[in-house]
């Protein structure tokens, strides 16, 4: 069945507003935005509600609105966003527990889809390398953001086995890149010169914004059951993406980047959790056969493509670029062959 | 000898003019140019038409350094960077490979060169040379990336993990091998694991036990055989004569090792010792005998697990028997 009525949850952010525009544009569609802060997008459509939905009062909203479909995208990844790792705990679980509990008690509520991410798998060098959907996060990162967003999911099957009737699709997103939403990761690599750790090299893998945008579009419109990986085809090292993006790299070792990393995180420049450092260890990548084959969506970008995308749109200041490169790889060319040609070596091609 | 012969009839010479501002000496081909300097230098593409050996070998690691710089390369999921492993890794690898441990290999005919299989082999030498030995020797038979399973200790520690990543390895655990396997990659497996190569001199070539058997079940899944290949001249290159349990429970190793050099000698004693080696590999061992559910019946897996070790036993004893000695 179509839905008629959506209900976004984080309307104000990136995703939940982009989400908002997309589907407002659809006559078909009512949609409503709930979130604490005037919505940055420009909504035409959308009806906003400012409500909090830690408030229990937030069953009034949802059978007031009398939504079909409910898309969760609230969970927040950075506590300083939030305002501190106890008020971004209350916002992720307390927040997700109250909407699951509204949503149990209104029945027009047919299709829940949840915004989760890669993160609950971890990051671990005993995991397997690359996850799937069926997959159970071990012992590791069990803090923090995965921690949150791990509990959101287990709320999220529970609700679901209590309302069979509900269709419940889990999109579990790998780091968003692209030149307009902002993630730590974005400001990582917008850093001057960036940290990295001694002796490891992480694979990691991106989602474009706009990928996942239709993903959560297709997810809201289909309903489609289940839990999917959503990612760009392909991996990159964290090195590589960094020489890509033209930047200077300064390996310390783990002890002094933990320490460097908590430095980092209190100047502001970024907002790294700590179970994010591990992340940057010994990264993650996850499967996407099943969101192409099952969900039915083949991301635009590769994780590549859309690491350029960002580089190139995002006005990431380069310490090098790629001319640079070409012409230091000419002039040296130049130099070697001529030291060369008068020293006698190569001499064969004459 | 025939230089001025070969002078006097190419006249023409190019007209181009070299970077140093001296004219250019190399013959003319098309236009009273040399390929050098006929074509113009387009970006991204290699500087030059490379016109001597030197040349090109100097244009391809300029080209290859460049590449490492601006991070225009392709690893696949699991991390393996072929550039890195092909022009720098095996290069640095073969000369330990040739020289040091001057490796002898039999049976390579046994490799596919397509298609999946699953190599396993005895390990020895307390610290994984043979392993990576092996890969250098399927490389040069067959130019393949043999696609081993490490420890995860192996890929916790720093450079190790990373070095072991990029040059096309990964975590032994039943869903990275069944992967690679269904990708149609050949997977190398030491089924003894830790027990293999931190055991005691006086137990050399004797294989310890394999495991829970978890390998045969992946081949038997992923329908894949089974090339068992025997490793001989690992065990000398360290030999352990004692093992210092509290310092190795200290750093969370499997074992601390005392070989007759370490650490006595300080970092003097990891200077294996240069023992002749032989690598063998078997007859392929089929694992696709009864149909359906092979790959859930123990009994099926635990023959099949026995059949593999016996047979690289065996392996082993015939080739030690044709050894001349441990060092020539």
């Amino acid at each position: 069945m179509a839905p008629r009525r959506v209900l976004i949850t984080g309307v104000s952010r990136y995703l939940g507003g982009m989400l908002a525009q997309r589907l407002e544009a659809d006559p078909d569609l009512e949609v409503f935005g709930v979130d604490l802060e005037e919505p940055q997008h420009e909504l035409t459509r959308t009806e906003f509600i400012r409500a909090d939905i830690r408030n229990p009062l937030i069953v009034k909203v949802v059978q007031a609105t009398g939504v079909d479909t409910v898309v969760h995208t609230a969970t927040v990844a950075t506590p300083a966003r939030a305002g501190g790792r106890a008020m971004m705990k209350e916002v992720n679980v307390i927040g997700a527990m109250q909407l699951f509990a509204a949503c149990q008690k209104a029945p027009a509520v047919e299709r829940f889809v949840l915004k989760s991410t890669t993160a609950v798998y971890g990051a671990d060098p005993s995991e397997p390398s690359i996850f799937s959907e069926e997959m159970v996060p071990g012992g590791h990162a069990r803090t923090g953001y995965a921690k949150d967003a791990w509990e959101v999911e287990n709320y999220a099957r529970n609700f679901a086995r209590r309302r069979p009737d509900v269709s419940l699709t889990m999109l579990r997103f790998a780091n968003f890149i692209g030149p307009d939403i902002d993630t730590p990761l974005t400001r990582f690599f917008g850093l001057p010169i960036v940290p990295t750790a001694l002796g490891y090299d992480p694979r990691i893998q991106f989602i474009h914004e706009t990928d996942a945008v239709a993903i959560l579009d297709r997810a809201t419109r289909e309903g489609i059951r289940g839990t999917f990986n959503a990612a760009g085809d392909g991996v990159l090292y964290l090195s590589q993406a960094l020489r890509m993006a033209g930047k200077f790299s300064l390996p310390v070792a783990p002890p002094i980047g933990t320490l460097i990393g908590s430095l980092v995180r209190q100047s502001g420049l970024v907002d790294f959790s700590p179970e994010q450092l591990d992340f940057l260890l010994f990264g993650r990548i996850a499967d996407v056969a099943r969101l192409k084959e099952t969900f039915g969506y083949v991301p635009v970008f590769s994780t590549k493509d859309a690491f350029r995308d960002f580089i190139g749109r995002a006005r990431i200041q380069r310490v090098f670029n790629e001319q640079q490169a070409e012409t230091w790889e000419r002039n040296v060319y130049d130099l070697v062959s001529r030291l060369a040609s008068a020293s006698g070596v190569g001499r064969e091609a004459r | 000898m025939s230089t001025s012969a070969a002078r006097a009839q190419q006249p023409a010479r190019c007209a181009g003019v070299t970077a140093g501002g001296a004219r250019c000496r190399n013959r003319a081909a098309e236009g009273g140019f040399c390929r050098l300097h006929a074509i113009p230098a387009r970006p991204s593409e290699a500087p030059r038409a490379p016109v001597s050996g030197f040349e090109e070998q100097l244009s391809e690691i300029l080209g290859f350094l460049r590449r490492r710089f601006t991070g225009e390369y392709d690893v696949d999921d699991f991390g393996l960077d072929t550039e890195l492993t092909e022009k720098v890794v095996l290069p640095l690898l073969r000369l330990p490979y040739k020289n040091w441990w001057r490796v002898e290999q039999r049976g390579t005919e046994h490799i596919p060169r397509e298609g999946a299989a699953m190599i396993v082999a005895n390990h020895s030498g307390t610290l994984p040379w043979d392993a990576i030995m092996t890969t250098v020797g399927v490389h040069e038979a067959t130019g393949r990336h043999l696609r081993q399973l490490a420890a995860d200790l192996a890929m916790r520690l720093p450079f190790s993990g990373e070095l072991a990543r990029k040059t096309g390895n990964t975590l032994a655990c039943k869903q990275d091998s069944l992967r690679l396997l269904e990708a149609g990659e050949l997977v190398g497996v030491y089924p003894e694991g830790f027990k293999g190569v931190g055991k005691p001199f006086k137990d050399r070539y004797k294989l310890q036990r394999f495991g829970r058997g978890g390998f045969v079940q992946v081949a038997v899944q992923a329908k894949v055989p089974i090339i068992p290949v025997a490793i001989v001249g690992a065990e000398e290159i360290y030999p352990i004569i004692g093992n210092i349990k509290p310092l190795a429970r200290l750093l969370g190793f499997p074992y601390f090792p005392v070989t007759p050099t370490w650490p006595a000698l300080g970092p003097l004693g990891m200077i294996p010792l240069p023992s002749k080696w032989i690598i063998t590999y078997g007859e392929p061992i089929p694992t696709d005998r009864v149909g359906e559910d092979d790959a859930a019946d123990p009994m099926y897996l635990f023959n099949l697990t026995d059949e593999v070790r016996e047979t690289i036993q065996q392996m082993l004893y015939k080739t030690l028997m044709t050894r001349r000695g441990v060092f020539t």
